[in-house]
């Protein structure tokens, strides 16, 4: 990291709940309390608490904010209304992932969560090419939390009425004790849950707050991981990178339907081709043969040896027993069913290509289709 | 009957010429939910400080040195069936694998258990 370390607003919180610290993203942050199992399966059978306020919460704003935006990101900006998000892609002029990040239309302007490693890149991306007109505000003194799990309505909602009338991937201001937070019904584990911006000054006091409800347990940066990676979800710098493409990455319907039919995004030339082509290679989820987790860095080999294709994501997966990944391999073997070997710590390992979510998503969406 | 430590973190424990080799608490706490143990066959000659066995976690691998060189006589298939054990149990039940000492003197430079917790204490 470049960064220096630096102190985020609930070190002394994560520390004095007996968290084991790691440097991550130039911060510290919590990687465990109790250990990655335990937190991962709790999560998912109760509600978990994720401090993520390394991440870049940015609020972009003007009057060709909107038009400028659409000029990075392949989102249908201008049919999304008023506290509604969307997932998108920041990418460059090859069409390649620059970050993968949240987009909020709040009001008049558009309020953003991009990956903690990668904000200030993503910043001076957007000010050097959007309109000058347009200005991006990296609001620093926000911390970020989650509340994950099947149970985390009812415990926020215990000291947020009416937050459970928000649907999956919608968004509005409340009052939590006596802190203003931003809250929408999104997250990165696959379940039904929360994301809260709040200020920094009360972080302590919420974090406490939502912690003490019975359904509620602080949660590491260790569980986020595998919680995640069950879920099918992508993180930027492993299963995501400048050279990867959103139709490699299978990340196709971040593309709305109407920015395909009109392009006009960076790197849409290539992005359409890929489209109606498809792409060389593919992002897909492997079931790995054995108990023995492959991880990160492993190749996928030919028969005749070579290196094909490789694995961006690994381990075991705490819900399911067994070992899962994430790896780019050649479309040719990408369908599910798909018997591909992979080699890791001297072995030649079996994957089984795999639809993701591993574990399935239980989002809350309100009538309709998503 | 002596307990030895390594500086990688495993234990070794001689009565007479049979080592019985595991990781040590400090180790399993740091490696966090073991989910994967591999362990040499019987009959397998290892090296002082060479790969003998593998741990995994959820979060990473990490090889297994031997503390001292031998012939391995028992790999043990506990562990392998219920990798937990190395994190309930670990200087027990959880031991990796047994063998047959073949210079007692490698055991020379290995530290006691009150030497090896001063150790942990400056990590």
């Amino acid at each position: 990291m470049s960064e220096p370390e630096k102190t985020l607003p609930l070190d002394g919180w994560h520390r004095a709940r007996g968290a084991r610290m790691v440097p991550f993203a130039g911060y510290h942050m919590p990687v465990q309390y109790e250990g990655i199992m335990a937190e991962h399966l709790w999560t998912r059978a109760s509600a978990g608490l994720f401090d993520v306020s390394h991440m870049g919460q940015l609020i972009i704003a003007g009057p060709e904010a909107e038009k400028g935006l659409e000029s990075l990101l392949p989102a249908d900006l201008a049919i999304l209304k008023d506290g509604r998000l969307r997932y998108s892609l920041l990418l460059n002029v090859e069409g390649g992932i620059i970050d993968d990040l949240m987009i909020t239309r709040r009001g008049e302007h558009f309020y953003t969560v991009v990956n903690g490693a990668t904000k200030y890149g993503d910043i001076e991306q957007l000010e050097g090419r959007l309109p000058r007109t347009v200005v991006v505000d990296h609001v620093k003194e926000q911390a970020l939390l989650a509340l994950q799990g099947p149970k985390a309505v009812d415990a926020l909602s215990r000291l947020v009425p009416g937050v459970e009338e928000l649907g999956f991937m919608t968004g509005a201001a409340f009052e939590i004790g006596a802190a203003r937070a931003w809250i929408s019904r999104s997250g990165y584990t696959g379940e039904d849950g929360f994301e809260i911006s709040i200020q920094a000054r009360d972080a302590e006091t919420v974090a406490s707050l939502l912690a003490d409800q019975e359904e509620v347990k602080p949660i590491g940066l260790g569980a986020r991981d595998s919680l995640r990676l069950e879920a099918g979800l992508p993180l930027y710098g492993h299963d995501l990178d400048y050279a990867t493409t959103p139709v490699e990455a299978d990340l196709g319907f971040a593309i709305s339907k109407r920015r395909r039919a009109e392009g006009g995004f960076a790197g849409w030339h290539r992005i359409m081709k890929e489209l109606a082509e498809g792409p060389i290679r593919k992002r897909v989820g492997l079931a790995i043969e054995g108990r023995q987790p492959v991880r990160e860095g492993a190749t996928m080999v030919d028969a005749e040896g070579n290196e094909v294709g490789k694995v961006t994501s690994g381990g075991f997966s705490p819900s399911l027993g067994a070992p899962i990944a994430m790896a780019y391999v050649p479309l040719a073997y990408s369908m599910p069913g798909t018997s591909v070997s992979l080699a890791s710590r001297g072995k030649i390992f079996t994957g089984i290509v795999t639809p993701m979510p591993f574990v399935p998503h239980r989002y809350h969406r309100k009538g309709g289709p998503k | 009957m002596s307990v030895y430590y390594t500086k990688e973190h495993e234990w070794v424990r001689i009565e007479g010429d049979t080592a019985t080799v595991g990781i040590s608490d400090f180790a399993q706490g740091q490696l966090g939910d073991v989910v994967f143990v591999e362990v040499p066959e019987a009959g397998r000659v290892v090296a002082k400080g060479g790969e003998a066995a593998v741990v995994e976690s959820v979060k990473a691998a990490s090889d297994v040195y031997a503390p001292v060189g031998g012939t391995v006589t028992e790999g043990n298939q506990a562990v392998v069936d219920e990798p937990s054990l190395v994190n309930t149990d670990p200087e027990g039940e959880g031991w990796f694998f047994k063998l047959t000492l073949s210079d007692a003197g490698e055991l020379d430079g290995l530290m006691n258990a009150d030497q090896y917790k001063e150790y942990c204490g400056t990590l």
